[in-house]
């Protein structure tokens, strides 16, 4: 209980200072953007094998692997943020008080997770115009995976940040966890056109799993059972991910 | 309201192979009083700091035991955390958010409702002359301001016990004075104030008692006042018009009562130790006049802290 209203006041707190600067928002689906539009058609006769016989297909393959990457690879990037708030004490003053451990890293997770329901809803108004179209109920669960798709990625880089403690080594370390990880799901480019054994190591990306049930999604295939695999796996991650950054998190800010 | 009883931390520094122990703080005995003001003085690296976010839970200590406003330090954090506030040395307030937010917040977190926490922020506000800059980003406060928010969100939640790690350093002298009485004016509200600092005038000043601390211990413990009289007494010295008439004024003063000893000085002057300045000189100053000496000049010095510290480590807490 004591967790939960901790969790909320801390959740409202990093709303209000992410209000205080949109740009931050704005600037992160700046790249997504200028993928849609410049990427997209590139890809049209790559995405053709994937049954994309016009750019509307096209677009409709291409944007939910999109949004899972913008989830992966916005969340891996929030530990920059939990470094800067360490050194600056503002996280020392809150040890101070008996405010829940658990509630400083989950309330972060969660204005994350807003971050990016602003930034996918973004992409996916831009995207409508060019023949994206998808009932509201597949949105809904589209949003459900996204956020859990967040909630374990900035788990994972929260996590990553506490291990190494230095923004440049994490900065790397990033890079070198999100590049293979996108590449390996075929967000931004389809797995169909890689060789064989790639697409065995995909399976094993549980990101991958997500690209294809936010695929079915986006096709109306409500009922394909990848949506609820893929949901059911990245609740896992999440859950898995927030448990281990949290206890690190616990245990270094006791 | 504080006690601690051998406490200690080392820290691993260097990499790998060449690693080495600093014992931060090695053995610390401590007794702080209801309603004190206790300063903690001492160079840079003595490990103030370190006690002092031992003693607010933020680091775990490798040995020793605390007791704090009645808990116990390794045993019962959240009863200690109840009943501390803690003022880092670089304070800690975000950029963007402003005064009134950052104590409403800082209330909340303590588990004060929202109504109560809004009233609150807003008397601390008017408590620390705030009210002014009440609504615009700690990134625009001055230096001094700042030290304020930081003070008054230490205390929001009204602890028994505030840890104050340096806080007027940095700080012009008319922010400095202004500060000090913000925490006097704590102290007469009965908090148990524990601060440090490595200001000779602040100790002196602001402080009811201080430990002087250095390389991880305290050398020495008691009233500025005290520890002052402890190490030398005061000293007066008087200048006469020349060598025989010093010599005759020596003989004269040292069959005074008020004279713990008299001293011959090369230039001609006389030193001479005494228990109180004050009321010795103008015996001093009789004796001399019955006698028929001209006195030339007469000096009192008193003892600072820094001859405290000098004469307990060997070096001079200005120099160090
Ligand atoms: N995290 C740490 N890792 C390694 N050494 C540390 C750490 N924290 C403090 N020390 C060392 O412990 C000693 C005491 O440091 P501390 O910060 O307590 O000093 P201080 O009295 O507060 O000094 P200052 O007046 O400069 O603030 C120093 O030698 C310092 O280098
Ligand atoms: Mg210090």
């Amino acid at each position: 209980m004591k967790t939960l209203r901790d969790t909320w006041l801390v959740f409202q707190r990093h709303l209000l200072l992410m209000a205080r600067s949109p740009l931050s928002i704005v600037l992160g689906v700046a790249q997504p953007v200028v993928y849609l539009a410049l990427f997209a058609p590139l890809l049209k006769p790559a995405l053709a094998s994937m049954g994309a016989g016009s750019m509307t297909d096209a677009y409709r393959i291409y944007v939910p692997g999109m949004l899972v990457a913008l989830a992966l690879g916005g969340g891996l990037y929030v530990g920059f943020g939990l470094l800067a708030e360490l050194s600056s004490g503002v996280i020392e003053r809150a040890r101070v008080t008996p405010v829940s451990r658990v509630a400083l890293l989950l309330g972060r997770a969660l204005r994350d997770v807003v971050t990016l329901v602003i930034q996918a809803g973004i992409i996916i108004v831009l995207s409508m115009p060019l023949g994206l179209f998808v009932r509201i109920p597949d949105l809904l669960l589209a949003y459900v995976l996204l956020a859990l798709i967040t909630l374990g990625s900035a788990s994972i880089s929260y996590g990553i940040a506490l291990k190494v403690s230095d923004p440049t080594v994490l900065g790397q370390l990033v890079n070198n966890l999100a590049q293979p990880l996108m590449l390996l799901s075929g967000t931004l480019l389809p797995l169909a056109l890689a060789p064989l054994w790639l697409q065995r190591a995909a399976d094993w990306n549980p990101f991958s799993w997500a690209v294809v049930g936010m695929r079915e999604l986006f096709a109306g295939h409500t009922g394909d059972p990848a949506v609820w695999q893929s949901i059911t796996l990245m609740a896992a991650v999440a859950l898995l991910a927030l448990t281990w950054s949290a206890r690190l998190f616990a245990r270094s800010v006791r | 309201m504080i006690e601690t009883r051998g406490l200690r931390k080392s820290f691993q520094t260097g990499r790998r192979r060449k690693t080495a122990t600093v014992d931060a703080v090695a053995g610390l005995d401590l007794t702080v009083a209801k309603g004190e003001i206790f300063g903690f003085l001492g160079p840079n690296g003595a490990g103030k700091t370190t006690t002092l976010r031992m003693l607010a839970t933020l680091v775990r200590p490798d040995g020793g035991e605390a007791v704090i406003a009645g808990a116990d330090l390794r045993t019962q954090q959240a009863e200690v955390r109840r009943n501390i506030g803690y003022i880092a040395q670089d304070g800690g307030t975000a950029d963007d958010v402003t005064a009134r937010e950052e104590l409403v917040m800082q209330a909340r977190m303590h588990g004060i409702g929202k109504a109560e926490a809004q009233s609150r922020a807003v008397a601390a506000l008017d408590a620390f002359d705030l009210t002014e800059y009440a609504d615009r980003n700690c990134r625009t406060y001055s230096g001094g301001q700042r030290r304020r928010v930081d003070i008054a969100l230490g205390v929001i939640h009204r602890p028994k016990v505030l840890f104050l790690d340096e806080p007027t350093s940095g700080l012009d002298p008319q922010s400095r004075s202004h500060l000090w009485d913000e925490i006097r004016r704590l102290r007469s509200e009965g908090m148990t104030v524990f601060l440090t600092t490595h200001y000779l005038d602040e100790a002196d000043a602001l402080c009811d008692r201080i430990a002087i601390i250095d390389g991880g211990g305290t050398v020495a413990e008691g009233t500025p006042a005290a520890l002052k009289r402890s190490i030398a007494g005061e000293v007066v010295t008087v200048g006469v018009t020349d060598a025989e008439v010093a010599a005759k004024a020596s003989e004269v003063l040292a069959g005074q009562e008020c004279v713990r000893s008299a001293e011959l000085r090369e230039d001609g002057g006389l030193r001479l130790s005494v228990d109180v300045g004050e009321t010795a000189m103008p015996q001093i100053m009789r004796a001399l006049a019955d006698a028929g000496i001209e006195l030339a000049t007469i000096e009192l010095h008193r003892p600072t802290l820094d001859d405290v510290f000098l004469a307990k480590t060997g070096r001079s807490l200005r120099e160090s």
